[in-house]
């Protein structure tokens, strides 16, 4: 794991299973894999301070700025705005939790800044000790802001985490035996394509990756506590390593079941996948909390709910209007969740009083 | 199919759409043969309610005849003539289990949007827009209910379409509206807004033991509806809502008060100028001026009753009046199902006779003109009724003979 997180990359060495096996343990303990150290934020939010100190005397004062960099002051303006950047930089690395985004852009503004300084060097006005002084500095900083980034970044590299939460109305027993028998996921699981399930905890995971990407993956059962939890983590040579755990834990009252989930998984394309796919609305919470609503629906009413507006079920961003689709259109449209609904068992439906 | 579709403010357009098909298998195709326009229909009309799509069909109060039915609606078959509630509802979830029924789990497919506009979501709605699941709404020639074997009420033959419809929505709404009052046998009830809700409003009062009913708005017809139906009335244009009730309770306020009205409440002078200015500018949605009003005359630890619809925020709510006078605060979407058979037992017993209501019967080719007149109070429009195989006979715009005004 030590490995991986400095240097931030991704192989599937012994080093990484282990990582992912620990993933899941601690998804069981419901801990959050993956955070960047405590030192990392802290450099962060000193770096964050630097950028609104520096940004308002650019705003205030870039007179006395360009003289102590020693370039022509003819270009107020540009410092001006150069000092906007910096206080927005600040701004974003205070807004966010985990500023990877907010340092990362500190190092681009830090390239700016000295190719600014590079071409300030060539005018004749220009005092060229001072220039090499302030250099000297904006590079000391940038060293600073990329060892920042870079270890914010690994934390992120150690892979995608969800977790969601739904209740059921039924007891846990039947709620954990549904979902232990995975061949039923797909059937809530907007992008599995089959499970199978190859006995001795064993079962091979078929899905959609992103831009239509067929992955493929084995998996094994870790823990199995029946009616209490189920943890998974996939085999050597899976498409998509990851690891999930779900608990099932009896709600007050004789209300039912609450279910918690937590998956890691890295993602297919690695940072640059998953951002791509964040792009197009594929948020991985987002995503299994419409899994999980589904699966309620799957558990309580026997199928999928649709409308017209989403003919295949709830968590579409895409809406067509609401108005009966034609049938060209129901029959170029992937299959409908109704076509796979089995189980309309569930007791006590509300029909007659 | 011939169906009523939204394209923006104040347009709507009747056109051909495909006719729907069983998608879920406890869904039921049903052949409309009343659909009515609803008051919170106006409030897509008007552009209200966001997340509405060019093409969406509207309405939620309709029944018709069974036409086909999925494989797991078992109480149902074709030929049956069936109200279909407002409210989709599965009958599994924790809150069908309660009778919440328009509180449902499962039916909201866009449950993800309403819980952002809302913090949770509530059941899914025909025809009211895409943050209530994107259904097609029951303006049309057609319609697929979900959960068919959950919702919709078998009607007997004897009694007409006028007199069940209201089944879908109005009756149940207003009479909740009454219910959440906790009626006690000597209460004075004053409802805000004597739309077709409030109309109904005033006479479950009455069937719930209400001795005195107080009925404000400002339409001459709808005030006479009113009286009609036995309550007292003021015209808040003419005299001071508080003052006038103050005067008939000997200063100590109506029992509990109704709010009828909503999120696009009308009132006289500045304050209406103040709230509409707000909603203009986006820094509040609703104008809540019936609300606040009901607040400042109930009486000391009474009920406010809030039916009316409510979609986003508000201003200027006066909590201290609230807290400090010890006030209850009911409000929700009617939970239909939960009342369907015991109201059609009050129908059939002769209790009431909802058709009162109706003043105008309509092609549904008429929807636009419909909305338009229902909208701007014209030709003493309360409530319409459209029909898809209108004949003709009687014109379009044809007013009910039946219904005459009498002072």
């Amino acid at each position: 794991m030590s490995t991986n997180q400095q240097t931030g990359t991704f192989d599937r060495g012994d080093e990484h299973r282990s990582s992912l096996s620990q993933g899941a343990n601690y998804a069981v303990e419901r801990a959050r894999p993956g955070l960047p150290s405590t030192s990392a934020k802290r450099l962060a939010k000193g770096l964050g301070w630097f950028s609104i100190g520096l940004g308002l005397a650019e705003l205030l004062a870039p007179r006395a700025i360009a003289s102590i960099s020693g370039v022509s002051n003819k270009h107020t303006g540009l410092i001006r705005l150069y000092g906007l950047r910096e206080i927005a930089a600040g701004v974003t690395i205070f807004a966010q939790e985990k500023p990877t985004e907010g340092v990362w852009s500190r190092v681009v503004g830090d390239a700016l800044d000295l190719t600014s300084l590079g071409v300030a060097a060539t005018n004749p006005e220009a005092k060229l000790g001072r220039v090499a002084f302030a250099t000297a500095n904006v590079l000391a900083v940038t060293v600073l802001d990329v060892i920042c980034a870079m270890q914010l970044s690994s934390g992120s590299n150690q892979g995608i985490h969800a977790q969601g939460t739904c209740i059921v109305n039924l007891p846990p027993e039947e709620v954990y035996s549904f979902w232990r028998d995975f061949q039923n996921l797909p059937r809530f699981m907007r992008h599995l394509d089959s499970v199978v399930d190859m006995g001795d905890g064993r079962s091979r995971w078929k899905a959609k990756g992103p831009a239509g990407m067929e992955v493929e993956w084995d998996a094994t059962i870790i823990a199995d506590v029946p009616n209490e939890v189920i943890t998974w983590r996939s085999l050597e040579g899976s498409d998509v390593d990851n690891a999930g755990a779900v608990r099932f834990e009896r709600a007050t009252g004789g209300r039912g079941t609450i279910i918690k989930v937590n998956l890691e998984y890295m993602p297919v394309g690695g940072v640059i996948g998953s951002t791509f796919a964040k792009l197009f609305g594929e948020e991985p919470e987002q995503q299994l909390d419409d899994d999980l609503r589904r699966f309620k629906q799957v558990l309580e009413v026997g199928e999928v709910v649709v409308s017209d507006a989403t003919l295949l079920g709830t968590g579409y961003m895409a809406q067509r209007p609401g108005q009966p689709a034609a049938p060209e259109e129901l029959e170029g449209a992937d299959m409908l969740p109704s076509e796979t609904a089995t189980n309309y068992g569930s007791e006590g439906r509300y029909t007659e009083r | 199919m011939r169906a009523n579709c939204w394209y923006g403010k104040t347009m709507l357009s009747v056109e051909d759409v495909p006719d729907p098909q069983i998608l879920n298998q406890r869904d039921a195709i049903v052949k409309i043969s009343s659909t009515a326009i609803c008051g919170s229909d106006l409030h897509l009309y008007n552009g209200f309610i966001p997340t509405m799509q060019r093409g969406d069909i509207l309405g939620h109060e309709f029944m018709g005849e069974v036409v086909e039915v999925g494989r797991e609606v078992r109480n149902l078959t074709v030929g049956d003539r069936i109200v279909v509630p407002f409210p989709i509802a599965c009958g599994s979830c924790f809150f069908c289990k309660e009778e919440l029924f328009s509180l449902c789990e499962n039916t909201n497919p866009n449950a993800w949007m309403a819980e952002k506009a809302f913090g949770h979501a509530g059941a899914g709605i025909f025809g009211y827009s895409h943050l209530t699941g994107g259904y097609a709404g029951g303006q049309a020639e057609y319609a697929r209910v979900p959960f068919a074997d959950v919702g919709p009420i078998k009607v007997p033959d004897y009694l007409s379409d006028e007199q069940v419809l209201f089944l879908s929505d109005i009756f149940p709404t207003g009479y909740m509206g009454a219910e959440m009052c906790d009626i006690t046998p000597g209460d004075t009830i004053a409802i805000w807004g004597c739309g077709p809700v409030g109309q109904f409003s005033i006479r479950s009062a009455f069937l719930l033991g209400a001795e005195r009913v107080i009925a404000i708005d400002q339409v001459p017809e709808r005030l006479r509806m009113a009286e009609q139906g036995g309550a007292e009335t003021i015209n808040y244009e003419e005299q001071n809502v508080y003052e006038a009730l103050m005067e008939m309770t000997g200063g100590r306020g109506p029992d509990a008060c109704i709010d009828d009205v909503g999120m696009e409440a009308h009132a006289p002078g500045i304050i209406f100028a103040y709230d509409r200015v707000k909603q203009a500018m986006m820094l509040e949605t609703d104008r809540p001026h019936a609300l606040r009003e009901a607040i400042m005359c109930c009486r000391n630890g009474g009920v406010i009753s809030v039916i009316g619809v409510y979609g986003g925020f508000i201003d200027k709510f006066p909590i201290g009046s609230v807290m400090q006078r010890g006030l209850t605060i009911k409000t929700g979407q009617a939970h239909v199902q939960r009342y369907t058979r015991p109201l059609l037992q009050m129908i059939e017993n002769g209790d009431i006779d909802p058709s009162f209501v109706v003043t105008h019967r309509m092609s549904l080719e008429d929807a636009p003109h419909a909305y338009d007149i229902f909208k701007n109070k014209q030709d003493n429009c309360i409530k319409v009724v459209l029909k898809p195989d209108w004949d003709g006979n009687e014109g379009a715009g044809a007013k009910d003979d039946s219904y005459t005004v009498v002072h």
